[in-house]
């Protein structure tokens, strides 16, 4: 896609009515949301509501039922592999092959993401992930915590446009959690990428999100600022709200 | 223009580089067992040799069936040991995240199963022909197609058992060993497919394998290469391996469908 296509759409994400059903069971019911450049975004939902779902949707490892997905413009489905070159994603599910070094897996990811000047974007995303230590380090033998981190770097390896992360800081110490999220922040405003986040830590959301969807038996109950929105609907912390939906308590409706 | 493979594809290879340097144990399978293989049928041959008085010798038919079926062995070996490392390892969800696409991922099967079979394939010759006088070389170019049509049908089931481990699950890769074994009776690796009850006859006859061996037993014996039989084989393997190739996509689309490729680690038919 050309820069002034790009420029005249502010979506990096457009999501049009996605669904993915299982037998009789909707995981995903027609869901609609976007993800504009610059912004990050949280999809909250306690386990099993969807969220893993739409991801691997987005990713196009699992193929929806009905709906639309485009990045930047242009339709994700059926795959489009030059689409796919501008995302990545790191999940704690997902992780690298362990009898690699690191390097080897970065460098086999990204000849997968063919990244331009791979050895020198090799070496700052492992400078910017605290990875100085582990070049030469099998992935397997890691800590979950660096673990983790190499798992990002290897989303960040090709400057992707939309970064899908599933719960990134789930297994990390406070301190490495800040300094990713920071990483996280940083790339969302300087590279302008869009960031689609899960989480259950509704602090870090509401630290680190501009927006939250919250999604529910694969519905979208409530979208808006995690600051704003626990209040808007008589709750006293996002925490609050996310139990409050978790359970479809009858005072909050779908917007 | 460049005459290298697109870089997803050297990812797949490259990736299966490090994991050999990375672990000896990993080189076992294309080193050591055809060369205890060889070793072990070249006696074998050598005490044949001295029961039989009739001048003849047991080398270029017994020990060359047993090296050209070794190799076909580590071809479908070869393919399906890379994939398996993606099975072991849980690599599907990162690879197939990334623009690879399927027929990058089978090119970067097949190209690292060429390496090691060939790899394995240059120390069986060194073998045979150094310790039990196997006249490999004395061949010369005619040997090439025989090679190339077991490499291209064990291509064809390297992936067509990647195939069934990717729809029934991890645990299936028990039906990829039995594979050779299974395939070896009714090739007539060790003896023409005539010496078969009819009904085994017409299936050695569907397998591309059957020509090779019944050519090599020809030129041996001092025949001309039966160059007839060779193409038709030739034709059954390329067929195969279309079949193969297909069967993979079709999996791989169901497993996008379902939902197995996102989590591939449980049995999903049982």
């Amino acid at each position: 896609m050309d820069r002034d296509r790009r420029a005249a759409t502010q979506n990096i994400l457009t999501i049009r009515n996605l669904r993915k059903t299982y037998g009789e069971k909707a995981a995903v019911a027609g869901i609609s949301f976007e993800v504009r450049r610059g912004e990050i975004v949280g999809l909250l939902g306690s386990n099993g509501a969807g969220k893993t779902t739409t991801i691997s949707m987005i990713l196009g490892v699992l193929e929806p039922d009905a709906g639309s997905i485009q990045l930047e413009g242009a339709e994700m489905i059926p795959r489009n592999a030059p689409a796919v070159r501008r995302t990545n994603f790191a999940a704690v599910y997902a992780p690298l092959t362990g009898n690699l070094t690191v390097l080897q897996n970065l460098r086999v990811f990204g000849l997968l993401y063919g990244v331009e000047k791979l050895t020198e974007r090799i070496e700052e995303v492992v400078r910017e992930m605290g990875l100085e230590r582990f070049r030469r380090v099998k992935c397997g033998v890691l800590s979950s915590g660096e673990q983790t981190r190499v798992a990002l770097a290897k989303a960040m390896l090709n400057r992707p446009h939309l970064l899908l992360l599933d719960e990134p800081t789930a297994s990390l110490d406070p301190v490495a959690a800040h300094e990713i999220r920071d990483q996280i922040r940083k790339f969302a405003s300087a590279d302008h990428g869009g960031v689609l986040w899960t989480s259950h830590n509704m602090l870090e959301v509401q630290e680190v999100c501009d927006r939250v969807l919250f999604l529910s038996q694969g519905k979208i109950l409530l979208e808006g600022d995690p600051k704003a929105l626990p209040r808007a609907h008589g709750k006293q912390t996002l925490e609050e709200l996310f139990i409050a939906v978790s359970r479809e308590a009858p005072e909050v409706e779908p917007e | 223009m460049t005459l290298l493979p697109p870089r997803p594809v050297l990812a797949i290879v490259l990736r299966y580089f490090y994991l050999l340097r990375g672990t000896p144990a990993r080189w076992m399978p294309i080193f050591a067992w055809v060369a205890i293989d060889m070793v072990l049928w070249g006696y074998i041959t050598k005490y044949l040799n001295t029961l039989v008085h009739s001048g003849g010798s047991f080398v270029p038919t017994l020990l060359g069936a047993v090296l050209f079926f070794d190799f076909f062995t580590r071809v479908i070996f070869g393919v399906t040991g890379v994939f398996l490392e993606d099975v072991w390892s849980r690599s599907f969800l990162n690879l197939f995240a990334s623009p690879l696409t399927v027929s990058q991922y089978l090119i970067g099967l097949v190209v690292s199963g060429l390496v090691t079979s060939v790899m394995g394939l240059a120390v069986m010759i060194a073998l045979a022909t150094a310790l039990f006088g196997l006249p490999f070389f004395s061949y010369g170019l005619m040997i090439a197609p025989f090679l190339l049509i077991l490499f291209v049908f064990g291509v064809a089931l390297g992936i067509a058992a990647s195939a069934i481990v990717l729809r029934l699950g991890p645990s299936a890769e028990w039906f990829i060993w039995p594979v050779p074994a299974v395939v070896s009776p009714v090739a007539g690796v060790f003896y023409p497919i005539s010496n078969l009850p009819v009904w085994l006859q017409w299936i050695g006859e569907l397998l591309p394998p059957s020509y090779v061996f019944e050519g090599l037993r020809t030129i041996v014996a001092g025949g001309a290469v039966p160059w007839t039989a060779l193409a038709l084989s030739g034709g059954l393997a390329l067929v195969y391996l279309v079949l193969a190739c297909w069967l993979f996509q079709r999996v791989f689309r169901h497993a996008v469908r379902t939902g197995i490729l996102a989590r591939y680690s449980a049995e999903t038919v049982g």
